[in-house]
């Protein structure tokens, strides 16, 4: 018999080392695949770890990577921790972008000063408008939130693909599927450190996530609505009984992740595309439900959550430009490390114990 | 204290033995080396707290759990059993204290599930109605059994063990769900069945219950057998100290004020209900007065949750002027509000309810004191406000707690129970609603409640208990309302009342008819 029973003290030394075991077996399972699809492990493992974070420039590219996955899963904690389970933030970024782009491309006359909040408010509301459907139809009509958000997400796909191929498309851009680049105004400038310059793409909006998670970590962790959002998450009866709402907690989740995903969304096209384009979200938003339970739900855990990540998105294409790889080998890593890590953080939480069963007929040998 | 008898002292070999059974849960024991023997046609009791290994000892021997250490014999053969499939099949009939009846299927199509196949609906239906003849059970198989009482449903969950022949029935909890008077048709047909020889192991924390019915009780604490005693011969006290294992303290009722003032008043509260096997709600009306504990006795079931929900306000009536407190209607506010005009609850369930078993003693503190300032500024939580309010709750009404501000789900069920009630009085409340306050909780504790209870009432306040516990409604009740079916009765004044008369109330028409057949 293999069961798993919760420990009662988890000692914060543990909680530190799981993580590097999980990382050092990766690497060795991680050698051994690469050996034995023919690829020198050394060099591999070079590629993903350590080539991505050899320079600066590069280290803040990660950081830039992994903005999106940042805001989006700071976000989603709130609605994981209250037990809503918001599976289309992919479709709320789309959204988020869209609402900012519309507001860069066709609300004429707005002093500079004032376009990027205009932007970043309207982002906030596309993402919050469309993480409400589903809450709205669960509050009124007990639908499932799962299933109306993750289609929610191919509808918004379908319909940022629409507006770039037709209405909103540049006459001028050569039959291609973008709309009119942004104004200045419109995009988001690159962090200028004093006397060393700009870093990679290193962006205001990187600056603004890590702002974000701290936020979020202050309003989980020492608000009232925290309180609320956990208590109706953990034991919804009590919450009830408390005076809590269920309704207005998770309508009150769902605009708050929706709002971040949308902001992610118009952070994206305003710092590395300047246009819009059929896709801003290559599944960033599904991506962040990982970095969300990596982070085990807590907003500052997202910050590394969301850079372990980003950091072995960026190592798959570094193996894939330098050594060849293919696309699938460096995914089959990247899904040995996640596994790693998150078998660490349970081997964490619970203590394996495995017994052998007794044998039906051996009551002598089970005397005392 | 008599001497524990030696279980070999007896002539006949024992149905069943245990010798030095051991579980262990992790780190808990909750069975420490117990051993135990039962005689072909004995009522045996199995006596002790809550948590006191109870469940564990009779699930070793049911073989829904594999003891660690120790050995059963089964008619003195060793034996090992691994599952209730065996238990059944050497003659081990057990009935649960939660039925497991499917609602919307007759008697004998509920027994014919739970027999080995091949057996006709009516041979089996003339099967039950022997039996039922021979033992004076009185079930008809033809009945469906949403139709039927709880007591009748029990009747339908012995049945269903009788007819596999069992010379061993052992019964967990039995009259929880029961009034005086289905108790005692219970117990004759208990003795029935020990007069034609088979073994009968009860399980109980009720004294005088055990004593009525048993000759020998054996005694679990903590996980260990402190005695096997002669019933006849202890005092519930005797019994209850054995149990607990220190002294107890008795709590009296102090007389009622003469001239009290109503505090709150219940107004034709009604509440349709939601599901088909739920209960109507029909135009209850009660008065509550300063310094009385009004007592709602009735069987689980019969309404208590939905006047649970309607006094905390988690459910509201949709009508003006149905709940008034100190003269302000309440009807539409919510619960975080009626916290603010003086209204204390704690709901029955204390794990996920009253309580959130995950969190601290602090946050479980600020879940009933959130909307009364103090604790919250600016909607930012004061840590070490609600800090202090939980170190006064555990000061004050002596919480036994592991370490520092812990988890609630630390605490023993005793011990939560008296921080959640504790956290409702502490704060004085105007009306204080109570279900259920002693509920699985260790002796030593219900007296505790019970006297805090006593004391804020004395304070001027009024108090409303709900409960299915007469004894302990008649210890310290003033008053006493019945619930049945959705129905209250008049409030009568505690001393007015005997304990026969509130009994025939808790079961409603239906019990009064079966008595006087």
């Amino acid at each position: 018999m293999i069961s798993m029973t919760p420990r009662k003290d988890i000692s914060l030394q543990r909680t530190l080392v799981t993580p590097v075991v999980s990382i050092m077996m990766t690497l060795c399972v991680g050698a051994i695949i690469f050996a034995v699809l023919g690829y020198d492990p050394l060099a591999s493992l070079y590629q993903f770890f350590i080539a991505p974070l050899s320079r600066p420039d590069q280290v803040a590219d990660l950081f830039v990577k992994a903005c999106p996955l940042i805001i989006t899963a700071t976000g989603l904690v709130f609605c994981y921790r209250a037990n809503v389970w918001n599976i289309g933030a992919e479709g709320q970024i789309v959204m988020g972008a869209v609402c900012a782009g519309g507001v860069a491309l066709f609300v004429p006359g707005l002093p500079d000063m004032l376009l990027m909040p205009a932007m970043i408010l309207a982002a906030m509301v596309g993402g919050m408008a469309w993480a409400l459907i589903p809450g709205v139809l669960k509050v009124r009509f007990n639908t499932n939130e799962i299933l109306v958000s993750l289609m929610l997400t191919y509808v918004a796909a379908l319909f940022i693909d629409w507006l770039v191929r037709g209405p909103w498309r540049d006459p001028q851009s050569f039959g291609f599927p973008l709309t009119k680049s942004y104004d200045e105004a419109a995009l988001i400038q690159r962090v200028d450190v004093p006397g060393i310059g700009t870093l990679g793409q290193l962006h205001w909006g990187v600056v603004a996530a890590l702002v974000l998670a701290f936020v979020a970590s202050f309003v989980i962790s020492r608000t009232l609505f925290g309180f609320q959002v956990k208590v109706m998450g953990d034991a919804p009866r009590a919450g009830a009984f408390s005076g809590f709402s269920a309704a207005r907690t998770t309508i009150g989740v769902l605009c708050i992740s929706g709002a971040c995903a949308g902001v992610a969304g118009m952070v994206e096209v305003s710092a590395n595309m300047g246009q819009l384009q059929p896709e801003v979200s290559f599944g960033y938003g599904f991506t962040a439900i990982i970095v969300a339970f990596l982070a085990r739900l807590n907003p500052l855990g997202v910050i590394a959550a969301g850079l372990v990540i980003a950091l072995a998105e960026l190592g798959g294409d570094s193996a894939q430009m330098a050594l060849g790889m293919p696309k699938v080998v460096t995914g089959v890593f990247k899904g040995i490390l996640l596994f790693m890590l998150l078998a660490g953080e349970t081997f964490n939480r619970f203590q394996l114990r495995i017994s052998w069963p007794a044998f039906n007929r051996a009551p002598a040998a089970r005397g005392r | 204290m008599t001497r524990p008898h030696a279980a070999t002292s007896l002539k006949t070999p024992p149905v069943l033995s245990a010798v030095g059974l051991t579980k262990s849960f992790g780190d808990f024991r909750a069975n420490d080396a117990v051993s135990f023997s039962i005689q072909p046609g004995e009522i045996h009791a199995l006596l002790g707290e809550n948590g006191a290994g109870k469940s564990t000892f009779v699930k070793l021997v049911y073989g829904l759990l594999q003891p660690d250490e120790g050995q059963i014999f089964w008619q003195g053969q060793p034996v090992h059993i691994s599952g209730p499939l065996q238990a059944r099949q050497l003659g081990i009939g057990m009935v649960f204290q939660h039925f497991s009846l499917f609602e919307s299927l007759s008697v004998a199509e509920n027994i014919q599930l739970a027999l080995p196949a091949g057996e006709n609906l009516a041979a089996l239906s003339d099967r039950i109605r022997a039996m039922s003849d021979a033992y004076g059970l009185a079930i008809d198989p033809n009945a469906y059994i949403h139709n039927l009482s709880v007591g009748q449903q029990q009747r339908v969950e012995v049945m269903r063990c009788l007819l596999q022949n069992p010379s061993l029935l052992i019964m967990d909890e039995p009259t929880s769900v029961l009034t005086p008077q289905e108790t005692d048709q219970l117990f004759s047909v208990l003795r029935q069945f020990a007069e034609n020889g088979m073994a009968v192991l009860f399980i109980s924390h009720k004294l005088d219950e055990i004593r009525a019915l048993t000759s020998r009780a054996t005694v679990l604490r903590r996980g260990r057998n402190v005695g096997t005693v002669d019933t006849k011969k202890n005092s519930n006290r005797q019994l209850a100290e054995l149990m607990v294992g220190r002294k107890i303290a008795d709590v009296t009722r102090q007389s009622a004020p003469d001239q009290s003032k109503a505090v709150c008043v219940i107004k034709n509260l009604q509440k349709p209900k939601p599901t088909a096997f739920a209960v109507t709600l029909n135009y209850i009306s009660f008065t509550a007065n300063a310094g009385e504990i009004l007592a709602i006795a009735g069987i689980a079931g019969n309404g208590q949750d939905e006047i649970m929900a309607a006094l905390s306000g988690e459910w509201r009536p949709p009508s003006a002027g149905v709940i008034m407190l100190d003269g302000q209607d309440i009807s539409h506010l919510g619960p975080a509000a009626r916290r603010r005009v003086g209204l204390g609850v704690v709901p029955e369930e204390r794990n996920g309810h009253a309580a959130i078993p995950s969190m601290s003693l602090s946050y479980n503190a600020l879940l009933t004191n959130h909307s009364l300032g103090k604790t919250v500024q600016h909607g930012v939580i004061d840590g070490a406000a609600t800090k202090v309010i939980a170190a006064e709750v555990i000061d004050r009404f002596d919480v036994r707690v592991p370490s520092d501000d812990p988890m609630a789900a630390s605490l023993s069920g005793g011990n939560l129970q008296k921080f959640v009630v504790g956290r409702e009085i502490i704060k004085s409340p105007r009306l204080l609603v109570v279900a259920q306050p002693t509920w699985g909780v260790d002796v030593g504790a219900a007296v505790s409640i019970r006297k805090s209870m006593l004391e804020l009432a004395a304070r001027g306040s009024a108090v409303i208990m709900i409960s299915q516990d007469l004894e302990e409604v008649f210890a310290i009740a003033h008053k006493i309302a019945v619930l049945h079916d959705g129905c209250l009765s008049d409030v009568m004044p505690a001393s007015n009342v005997t304990a026969e008369q509130v009994g025939i109330l808790m079961g409603g028409a239906a019990v009064m008819e079966e008595a006087s057949a």
